[in-house]
């Protein structure tokens, strides 16, 4: 065989990628999935919190919001996901058994915390200080302002570079193949490289590679749509062709004005 | 008519002192509406009129002196009691982007006043209709013109059936032709016996609607009187030169 075609059947070879993909759609697909979003929605609850303390008046929230971000944002993520699931594995063991899942789970979430809370903050610190005036002197405590007017808007600003996160996360997922996992625990990685390992061949990991990117690709179009509705202002809710002349009666007032 | 005040109470600032850092903004300012009274406060640039009206509903913390409602002394109350009892109007409206026109409406009505959603909704579409526009209810706050944007925080503010209203330069960011309803609206309101302190540079809506101008300068108001004294017979020289200067 020609090293080309060597190279081919290496990455390409069809039967090794039709065995593999019945495991990587039942077994693989979901359990990324399970981390992937699991991951997503704790990280952005945290992140909020974190947020919301970096921004807050009190150093005794802004100070460990800050240490924490710099500390999780610092390290590299493998670490931080062998320090959590091996290091609390005991103690989770004591709670839920062997399952390495939650710890992992654990661990993605206070990583994407990091980048999520940063993100959140400048959304919510881009969002003028009029919005928070004009609720204020609505009678809108602090905390119900920043809830019901300037967090959904922050929010809405930095949605592309949240959706952004979640790209990450799903690649990010992989690393949880550390804490040993079962073989129905396996998620699209391990089981492309468990493939690729008993058959010395590539092609199954090129279909994880393929599966990862069926997930990624059009999440960062969807990052796309939201930065372009975002920019172009929201499609019209209701159409506005009535003019502006439907106003009351009064008093006259316009005449010797300008 | 815009609405029934029949719950407006007088407003009186007495002796109101306020620095930034060194820059005292304030220094001493006096000002009396009595109840069902339009105040309009006329000055230069910089001379503390803004800040004026954020310290009678406490959005800024007087460092001395008095605001009463009343006849009685509001720097003791909760602030945020305070201000659901004084609505106030923004030269950038400052209504919610995110929010529907009629939610602006409703969220004060259904977080503060607790009231139920169909009540809310009401009240609200009552209220836009008597600023002219019930007809957009639905839309979003940024498609209306910035006439229809301010007639919407307006309503949004007396939804709450304030006692008091404080208007900073209402309509400064308006195009020309769409003063004239804002104005309306506010004139209506003045009508309809609301107690109200209106920052503008609308001379005309001065003289016509007012019943007291006040001219603030350089921190203090130097000098409040009937729309004729004030406009035919201001005693002092630099009122003299302003009025010069925008008339
Ligand atoms: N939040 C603030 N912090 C510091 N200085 C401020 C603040 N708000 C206002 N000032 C200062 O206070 C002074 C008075 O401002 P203010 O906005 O009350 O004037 P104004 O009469 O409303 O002027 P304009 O007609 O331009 O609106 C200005 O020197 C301004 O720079
Ligand atoms: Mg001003």
């Amino acid at each position: 065989m020609d090293p080309l075609s060597t190279l081919w059947e290496t990455f390409f070879d069809a039967d090794a990628m039709r065995e593999a993909l019945p495991e990587m759609l039942t077994v693989g697909l979901p359990n990324t999935l399970i981390l992937a979003v699991s991951a997503a929605l704790l990280g952005s609850v945290l992140g909020l919190l974190l947020a919301v303390a970096g921004i807050s008046r009190s150093r005794w929230l802004r100070w460990p919001a800050r240490v924490y971000t710099d500390v999780f944002r610092g390290l590299p993520a493998a670490a931080t996901i062998l320090l959590i699931g091996v290091g609390l594995a005991p103690l989770g063991m004591q709670v839920w058994g062997p399952d390495p899942y939650p710890l992992g789970i654990l661990a993605l979430s206070l990583i994407a915390a990091a980048y999520i809370g940063e993100i959140f903050r400048s959304g919510i610190q881009s969002v003028e200080a009029a919005q928070l005036e004009g609720s204020r002197a609505l009678g809108f405590s602090w905390a119900d302002s920043m809830r019901l007017v300037i967090i959904p808007q922050g929010i809405r600003r930095v949605l592309p570079a949240w959706v952004n996160q979640l790209i990450a996360l799903i690649k990010d997922s992989s690393l949880v193949y550390f804490l040993g996992l079962v073989a129905s625990q396996r998620e699209l990685f391990r089981i492309g490289q468990d493939y690729a390992a008993t058959t010395g061949n590539e092609s199954a990991l090129l279909l994880a590679g393929l599966c990862y990117l069926a997930l990624t690709v059009p999440l960062t179009h969807v990052v796309n749509w939201i930065d372009r509705r975002l920019r172009n202002g929201r499609p019209a809710t209701v159409s506005t062709e009535e003019d502006d002349d439907d106003i009351p009666s009064y008093a006259a007032t316009e005449g010797d004005r300008r | 008519m815009t609405t029934a005040t029949t719950t407006s109470v007088s407003l009186d600032v007495r002796d109101v002192h306020l620095a930034f850092g060194p820059n005292r903004v304030l220094r001493g300012v006096d000002l009396s509406v009595p109840r069902g009274a339009t105040a309009c406060v006329i000055g230069p640039s910089g001379s503390g009129k803004s800040t004026l009206l954020r310290t009678i509903n406490r959005l800024i913390e007087p460092d001395r002196g008095d605001v009463l409602l009343d006849g009685r002394s509001v720097l003791g109350d909760d602030p945020d009691a305070l201000r659901q009892r004084v609505g106030m109007v923004f030269q950038q409206f400052n209504l919610f982007p995110h929010m529907s026109v009629l939610r602006n409406v409703t969220l004060a009505l259904r977080r503060l006043r607790k009231l139920g959603a169909d009540e809310a909704e009401t009240v609200a579409r009552a209220q836009l209709e008597l600023v002219g526009l019930a007809g957009k209810a639905n839309s979003r706050p940024a498609q209306p013109s910035g006439g229809q944007q301010q007639r919407v925080a307006i309503a949004r503010a007396l939804a709450l059936r304030p006692e008091v209203m404080l208007f900073d330069e209402a309509t400064s960011a308006l195009d020309p032709e769409l003063v004239k309803g804002v104005l309306g609206v506010m004139a209506d309101l003045s009508a309809a016996g609301m107690t109200m302190v209106v920052v503008t540079h609308e001379m005309g809506f001065a003289r016509q609607v007012a019943d007291t101008v006040a001219f603030m300068d350089r921190g203090v108001v130097l000098e409040a009187g009937p729309p004729e004294a004030i406009f035919e017979r201001a005693e002092h020289q630099r009122l003299r030169r302003f009025l010069d200067q925008v008339l």
